[in-house]
């Protein structure tokens, strides 16, 4: 065991525990706070994984935007169900039943796939990752026109978000 | 670097089953969505630990996984805002009786 597999394991354990926390517990609000839980395991997965970027990202995007506005909507529309009656329905073990073949067919198909017990090779000195992402998000080589597309959906979609959830009275 | 690449696709596979069994399971629909956002992190996961692992000279890998957060802030500001012009309208978050288009 070096050292990152035993970081990795860790935060595999905070991730997984974490996410059960998430679709189990009965107060939205924890629910929300373990959400932060997972996202951040995942961001230091991706500092594992050598993607600085997307660790950054991830903090301030998922954890700093998403996970507050989650916050915000359970706090707005609490009143209803606080604390009270069951959280989940009523075929639930059906539901647990399915994710569990989900997560059985899914391991079986990627672990007997070949080369998947690879490790990584490092990443070539000199190679400035961070510089070609950003290279590679503006340039018509690159992924200029999805990079456009996404910001417009963006756009669009924060716009409708105000047409829908402003109040009309 | 000495992970398998194993590790992390199995840990995504867990990741992701487990945000299908809190999509499929819940009533408040803000858990529902609580549940897809586990799930996209798993996607996420998968994406650039491939893009480390098969050819991190190309970026394809990250910048799809960027674009999946774009998709994943446009798709949590939707559903935020419809869930909570629902709850004003008929006082309920519970997906189960949200069923009428027109009340």
């Amino acid at each position: 065991m070096t050292p990152v597999q035993i970081i990795f394991l860790l935060c595999a354990a905070l991730i997984l525990a974490s996410a059960l926390m998430v679709v189990t517990t009965r107060n939205l609000i924890h629910a929300a706070l373990w959400l932060v839980a997972v996202l951040f395991g995942v961001a230091v997965l991706y500092a594992i994984l050598d993607a600085s970027f997307m660790a950054v990202v991830q903090v301030v995007i998922y954890i700093g935007a998403i996970a507050i506005l989650f916050i915000f909507a359970v706090m707005l529309t609490r009143r209803e169900m606080r604390d009270r009656g069951p959280q989940l329905r009523k075929g639930w073990w059906l539901a647990a039943l399915l994710a569990l073949l989900v997560f059985a067919g899914l391991a079986f198909l990627l672990v007997t796939q070949p080369g998947v017990n690879r490790t990584a090779a490092a990443i070539p000195p000199g190679l400035d990752t961070l510089g070609k992402l950003g290279t590679a998000l503006v340039s018509p080589n690159g992924y200029v026109l999805p990079f456009e597309v996404a910001s417009i959906l963006l756009l669009a979609a924060l716009i409708g978000a105000v047409y829908v959830a402003v109040s009309k009275k | 670097m000495s992970i398998p690449l194993s590790w992390y696709l199995v840990l995504s596979a867990a990741l992701f089953s487990i945000g299908l069994f809190g999509v499929l399971s819940r009533k408040n629909a803000i858990a529902i969505l609580l549940g897809v956002e586990l799930m996209l992190n798993a996607v996420n996961i998968n994406l650039v630990a491939f893009w480390r692992y098969l050819d991190p000279v190309q970026m394809a890998g990250q910048v799809f996984a960027i674009i999946v957060f774009a998709v994943a802030a446009a798709e949590v500001a939707v559903g935020l805002a419809l869930i909570i012009s629902v709850y004003r309208r008929r006082k309920t978050v519970i997906a189960d009786e949200v069923d009428l288009m027109k009340w």
